[in-house]
């Protein structure tokens, strides 16, 4: 019995000891300010916080950094000695998807290393924390990696900027596409976690409010390895679509196990949040038929190929959207900086609020004054065949293109600014 | 009721696919007494190993079924002799605390070196589509998967009971101080039983592979479902963990079906109650404290 004791014993220390390793950093510094120059520290200072070693590394990670270091060259390349900002820097910070490592790692950047802004920081409850010192130290954040709505909904501030996608842009573009392309009766499948459940209601929202119907939603436990019986479950009804809500190794399992249940000529599989990372990792073949919304696709249009291509010899891989927002968001953020003469943030933020935008990434793009939302035209997207595929990385077919002014929600009363 | 056949045929595919995977398990309890947390982490590398060896040097899944387990097996052995070891006189508990490092750092090498979003592996041919007989189907691969763990099982089984080596291991296991009496170097078997029952955790991988993604992390979670799968058979009982390992597998596909808010924790309340009415598990032995 005492030997079963300490073995709940030690699973504790464990689980205490990676706590402990998981709560390091901190430190605190004034922001300095010096020289003639109308800049903090004679530079511009780019902070990227994001996911460098887990799940989310692959589909932003470090090969952020590589895209707005492009946003940097193509700054300097336009205004030459014009430039405000001559000197600009990039900081870089894992923040493991942990809320408690983004807000120390938020601080240290914005005071201690001087960041005028911070990017990136996907996972929603760390990209909530940065949003929070954004506002108490006055400095900008934008944010390309996170999903939730809540950044330009109950937790918008002056300096939070929300770039490139949202739940309620993959439900309305997934869920009510999908509906008009034919799928009226849908089966929903989410993990039984925040995130599966506001996917789920948004989805339900979405397909009712196109006419559609939900048949079933079906909570599974996160994380999961064995989908077989939700899948029959999910068929029983014989719906048009099937949604499954779970991201990542998850969403993987549930597809393998979905085609080997033959589902793929049964029902359309519609996919909640999916990165080109994901279908990359998989295989075409799994993923075939599946539709889902896209903020960007990297060989769309010849624009995004030719950035794609940049991108690509310097990474050895295709983009994803988010690497392609880090860039828009890195540069409009100079282009304001321009603008203003300084990177004081409040001036930075006057030139931003309302301004529209055309880039690579934002097409039709406006950074929504009220919330700082920004809207921009998004896609429902279609995986190929694997005969359709010419190269690599060529997974996507577009099936429409979502008006930006459709694809995102209207400003929430819940924000103040 | 034909949704019922197929909520067991389910269960029964998931089931055979438990007990191949906690047999490793049990092995290495029985025979060290080791509490081998890092088992997840092997089932891992066994799935990661059948990915790279296909896409890298073009060795399909059949050969994998045997290649993995060999490769294993050397790595199991080197795992002994290097580390588990030096411990295996000491309490329970720094086996249990030494195999917990070594999942974090198999799973972070694992990261460092084939990233984070998985792996792909395709579903060998033949073995694809459906069989359907009425209104229940199943994946031809789970049918495959299941009987392949059953044969595996069996095999193990009789290897244990019917043969000279395994009567040593069960001899060494139950009594290693009458063994050492009779002459036998109980020291020398403890090496390759440990590489065995890490050759059937790569093996599972193998079989994992064409039907869950492979990741780094995917031993994580899988690890804690083969302890209940350990514990409700008997920790160290070979038979207790195939038969757990059904039992858990339709639990498991009978509480989606039917009670589909407790399908997380069914699992777990049927480990409380086994242990309840039985402490040592459905076919462990209750030792004299």
């Amino acid at each position: 019995m005492s030997g079963r004791k300490k073995v709940t014993g030690a699973v504790a220390m464990a689980a205490s000891a990676s706590l402990a390793l998981a709560a390091c950093g901190g430190g605190t510094g004034g922001p300095q300010t010096g020289g003639d120059s109308k800049l903090s520290n004679d530079k511009v200072i780019i902070g990227l916080l994001n996911d460098q070693s887990g799940v989310y590394k692959d589909l932003s990670g470090p090969n952020s950094a590589v895209a707005i270091q492009m946003a940097i060259d193509d700054y300097k390349a336009k205004y030459g000695n014009d430039a405000v900002a001559k000197t600009i820097e990039i900081v870089q910070a894992d923040h493991q998807n942990k809320p408690d490592v983004a807000n120390t790692k938020a601080q240290e950047m914005y005071d201690r290393q001087n960041a005028d802004i911070i990017l990136d920081v996907p996972t929603s409850s760390a990209a909530l924390a940065v949003a929070t010192q954004a506002k108490a130290k006055k400095k900008l954040f934008i944010d390309i990696g996170a999903a939730t709505t809540a950044l330009t909904g109950a937790s918008c501030n002056k300096y939070t900027f929300h770039w490139a996608y949202d739940t309620y842009m993959l439900a309305h573009g997934t869920g009510a596409a999908t509906v008009k392309n034919g799928g009226k009766t849908w089966s929903i499948v989410y993990p039984d976690y925040a995130f599966g459940q506001d996917m789920n209601k948004s989805f339900t929202t979405a397909v009712e409010g196109a006419g559609g119907k939900i048949l079933q939603s079906i909570p599974t436990p996160f994380p999961n390895d064995n989908f077989s019986t939700f899948i029959t479950k999910a068929a029983a009804d014989n719906p048009d679509v099937v949604g499954i809500m779970a991201a990542g190794g998850d969403l993987i399992n549930f597809v393998k196990q979905y085609n080997q249940a033959g589902m793929q000529d049964k029902a359309t599989l519609a996919v909640g949040l999916m990165f080109i990372t994901d279908i990359h990792s998989l295989g075409v073949e799994q993923f075939s038929g599946t539709q889902f919304t896209d903020a960007w696709y990297w060989n769309f249009d010849d624009e995004n190929r030719k950035w794609a291509d940049r991108f690509t010899e310097k990474t050895k891989t295709r983009p994803s959207f988010a690497h392609a927002g880090n860039y828009s968001a890195a540069l409009q953020y100079l282009e304001a900086v321009q603008a203003a003469g300084t990177d004081a943030a409040d001036a930075v933020v006057a030139k931003l609020e309302g301004k529209k935008v055309n880039d690579v990434f934002l097409r039709n793009g406006e950074i929504r004054a009220a919330d700082h939302r920004v809207l921009h035209d998004s896609y429902l997207a279609k995986v190929k065949t694997k005969d359709q595929v010419k190269e690599d990385w060529d997974y996507q077919e577009i099936l429409t293109t979502i008006p930006a002014a459709e694809a995102f929600g209207p400003v929430s009363d819940a924000c103040k600014m | 009721m034909s949704a019922f056949i197929q909520y067991t045929l389910q269960g029964l595919a998931a089931g055979g696919f438990y007990a191949v995977s906690a047999l490793g398990l049990a092995v290495i309890f029985g025979v060290l007494g080791v509490v081998n947390f890092s088992h997840g982490a092997v089932y891992m590398l066994g799935a990661v190993l059948a990915a790279v060896l296909l896409a890298e040097l073009n060795v399909n899944f059949w050969l994998a079924l045997v290649i993995v387990p060999i490769i294993m097996f050397g790595f199991g052995v080197l795992m002994e002799r290097a580390l588990i070891r030096w411990l295996l006189q000491l309490d329970p508990l720094y086996n249990f605390l030494l195999t917990f490092g070594l999942t974090l750092v198999l799973v972070e090498a694992v990261k460092q070196r084939y990233g984070v979003s998985g792996l792909p592996y395709q579903i060998p041919p033949g073995l694809g589509g459906q069989v359907t007989v009425g209104s229940v189907g199943l994946p031809t691969y789970a049918i495959f998967a299941c009987l392949f763990s059953v044969v595996v099982c069996i095999a193990v089984g009789l290897l244990l009971t019917r043969t000279r080596i395994g009567m040593i291991v069960r001899a060494a296991t139950e009594a290693p101080e009458r063994t050492r009496a009779l002459g036998i170097n109980v020291g020398r078997w403890v090496t390759p039983v440990f590489g065995f029952g890490i050759a059937l955790a790569g093996l599972a991988g193998v079989l994992a592979a064409p039907s869950r993604a492979i990741t780094a992390e995917m031993g994580s979670n899988f690890v804690i479902i083969l302890f209940a799968v350990v514990v409700i058979g008997g920790l160290g009982s070979i038979l207790g963990a195939v038969v757990a390992g059904f039992l858990v597998g339709l639990v498991e596909a009978y509480g989606v079906a039917y009670a589909p808010a407790y399908a997380q924790i069914v699992i777990f309340i049927m480990m409380a109650l086994v242990i309840l009415v039985r402490p040592a598990g459905l076919f462990g032995r209750e030792e004299i404290a």
